[in-house]
């Protein structure tokens, strides 16, 4: 197993570097100019300075090289000076953004928090209700409780995010005014009463994004328990004497779960890369909503980073599936 | 030991799973009838007292030893499930069980073999374990759902002989379910036949190949081909399909492969007929017989 993950984790890095080029080039193919938004009033022969400012002067294998490099040597030396507080880096430059000049890694260290708290949360709370709905439903195939799961699953999982967010802030905020329509980042949790102003503030937000992520996890648990609740060892299990229960939650559960697993670890990344249109509904500013802002400005380090990021996380959470598989399944191994 | 025998799609096993009410259900819907054993109706009793006789009294091996294991758990702590929650045996007890239970069924190396998964076993194997399984808690009944078809012959006849030579050593009664009659000819003490969900001959062994009454049970035995004189160019068959049940028959329901039908066989289902030396046979054909005898 173990040097399964090495191995993958080295044939990792070709892939990323492939896909790192490939958003590149794609944002350098994409039309716009970062000096688009700037006041007119600016002399054509300065906005070309400025734009040389940014770098952009400079062939695209060069530049694609510097962000390499800052990406992979002088970030990391940043981080490590702020843990031990060291010199490594020694003031070299930063992945910087476009709009806000600011170092691109600060603004996502910023943003972060939020998306975790929120997206991380609605990711969570639907795991939670998603697996006991899907076995309830599975075992009681077509009753009542199936019906409506699966009627719910099919609202939850085709009606889109904007309309159920909005739907809520309607009914919730503006007419019975229970939760805040808008999330409030500066609030600072330090006592009961701000502890609980976070949960009401979280709260439709993590409600919409949880029915989504529900219903799409307790369609996988159900459709696995069914495939597995009419094989053979079933029988073996009731013929041998087994309670019910332990027919259907160590059996059953145990073999349905492995592609299941698999799936919500797959799922992982998307968390990172945040709920684009639910951030922007309940204005939460977390990684989707800032990756929308830079599309929107031609912030392009920023653009690349992030996608770079959610890219290195997929890959990960790719081969993190694969290992829990090899240890779920002992039919699977790797070596 | 009881031979049951039938086509496929004669009912075996369903039968057999009803007994212990191991039928899916839905579809599955037991209606009538009584399954006696230690004098009570199984069919009667509540879910936990029958999970009780499940596995403890009445052991129950399967037709397809590649499925019927759990894959993600090891043989050793499928053995020893029946173990601890019908004899509340600890872990360790369990243990050494499981590996006597090994050993029993004739698998090499049993200590090490019970941390071993079903798919690093063979067919053959794994139907051993199955039958470690269902011996487990010393069963006084154990019903064999055809456990030797998925496998090739010289492992078939390797689990006949451990069957055989279990029976002796343990002294339990045994349901051996079939279709094959050579197999029944050699292990079984009494034969039932079965067509179309029901019973239609029953009988001793001896009895039934000497004297078979219905004409299901002398077709089938006409289609055992003989390794003695000349070549035959094909085999024998029974002409035409099993019937599909969809509700309670009617009337015979070999009558249409039959090759002696009588009018009342279209209008009437028949009973079972006592012809003597503890033979049964649903066929009016025996009645005609039985009133004849006593006439």
């Amino acid at each position: 197993m173990l040097t399964y993950t090495i191995r993958r984790l080295i044939l990792a890095i070709p892939t990323l570097l492939f896909i790192a080029l490939v958003i590149f080039l794609l944002l350098e193919l994409a039309p716009g100019d970062p000096m688009a938004e700037m006041p007119l009033t600016i002399p054509p022969e300065v906005k070309e300075r400025m734009r040389e400012a940014l770098g952009l002067g400079q062939p695209w294998y060069i530049r694609f090289y510097l962000w390499l490099y800052q990406f992979f040597v002088v970030e990391p030396q940043y981080w490590i000076d702020a843990l031990f507080g060291t010199n490594l880096a020694d003031g070299a430059q930063r992945i910087i953004s476009f709009q806000s000049r600011s170092p691109v890694f600060d603004t996502i260290a910023e943003r972060i928090p939020q998306t975790l708290w929120v997206v991380g949360m609605s990711y969570v709370v639907g795991v939670i209700i998603a697996l006991p709905i899907g076995i309830i439903s599975a075992y009681r195939q077509y009753s009542w409780f199936d019906n409506l799961g699966t009627f719910i699953s099919m609202v939850g999982f085709s009606v889109p995010t904007f309309f159920t967010g909005v739907l809520l802030i309607v009914i919730f905020s503006v007419n019975l005014g229970w939760f805040p329509s808008i999330y409030d980042t500066t609030l600072v949790v330090n006592d009961w009463s701000s502890f609980l102003m976070q949960l009401r503030q979280m709260a439709m937000p993590v409600f919409v994004l949880a029915l989504y992520n529900a219903a799409q996890i307790s369609r996988f648990m159900r459709a696995s328990m069914l495939d597995n609740l009419g094989q053979d060892y079933v029988r073996t299990a009731r013929a041998k004497g087994m309670r019910e229960r332990v027919v259907v939650l160590k059996h059953v559960l145990r073999n349905s779960l492995i592609p299941v697993v698999t799936v919500i670890a797959l799922g992982v990344p998307q968390v990172f890369g945040g709920a684009i249109i639910t951030e922007q509904v309940f204005k939460v500013n977390g990684l989707g909503q800032l990756l929308i802002i830079a599309i929107h400005g031609n912030d392009v380090p920023m653009i690349l980073t992030l996608t770079f990021i959610f890219a290195v996380l997929i890959v990960i959470f790719n081969l993190i599936a694969d290992v829990l598989y090899g240890f779920l399944d002992p039919r699977i191994r790797y070596d | 030991m009881l031979g049951v025998v039938g086509e496929s799609g004669s009912g075996k096993s369903v039968t057999m799973m009803s007994l212990l009410g191991l039928l899916p259900s839905p579809p599955a819907d037991v209606h009538s009838g009584t399954v006696t054993f230690d004098g009570k109706d199984l069919l009667k009793v509540d879910p936990e007292t029958l999970r009780t006789i499940r596995g403890r009294k009445i052991g129950f091996i399967f037709q397809d030893p590649m499925t019927s294991l759990n894959p993600v758990f090891n043989v050793g702590y499928q053995i020893m499930e029946p173990l601890r929650v019908h004899m509340g045996m600890d872990k360790k007890a369990a243990e050494a069980r499981a590996q006597e239970l090994l050993e029993l069924v004739g698998i090499p190396d049993a200590k090490r073999r019970l941390k071993d998964y079903p798919h690093q076993f063979s067919g053959g194997m794994r139907q051993r374990v199955m039958i470690a399984i269902a011996l487990a808690c010393d069963p006084q009944v154990l019903i064999a759902d055809e456990p030797t078809t998925a496998l090739d012959v010289t492992i078939q006849a390797q689990i006949l002989e451990l069957m055989k030579d279990l029976r002796q050593k343990l002294g339990m009664a045994v349901i051996w379910i079939t279709h094959d009659l050579g197999v029944i000819a050699g292990i079984a003490d009494r034969v039932m036949v079965m067509y179309g969900g029901q019973i239609v001959e029953h009988a001793p062994v001896k009895e039934l190949f000497r004297n078979p009454k219905h004409p299901y049970t002398k077709a089938l035995l006409k289609t055992v081909p003989s390794v003695r004189g000349a070549r035959v160019r094909r085999l024998t068959t029974i002409e035409g399909q099993p019937p599909i049940l969809g509700a309670q028959p009617t009337s015979c329901p070999f009558r249409d492969r039959c090759s002696e039908p009588l009018t009342v066989c279209a209008s009437k289902n028949p009973p079972r007929y006592e012809v003597g030396n503890g033979h049964d046979v649903a066929c009016f054909h025996a009645d005609a017989l039985e009133t004849a005898h006593a006439g």
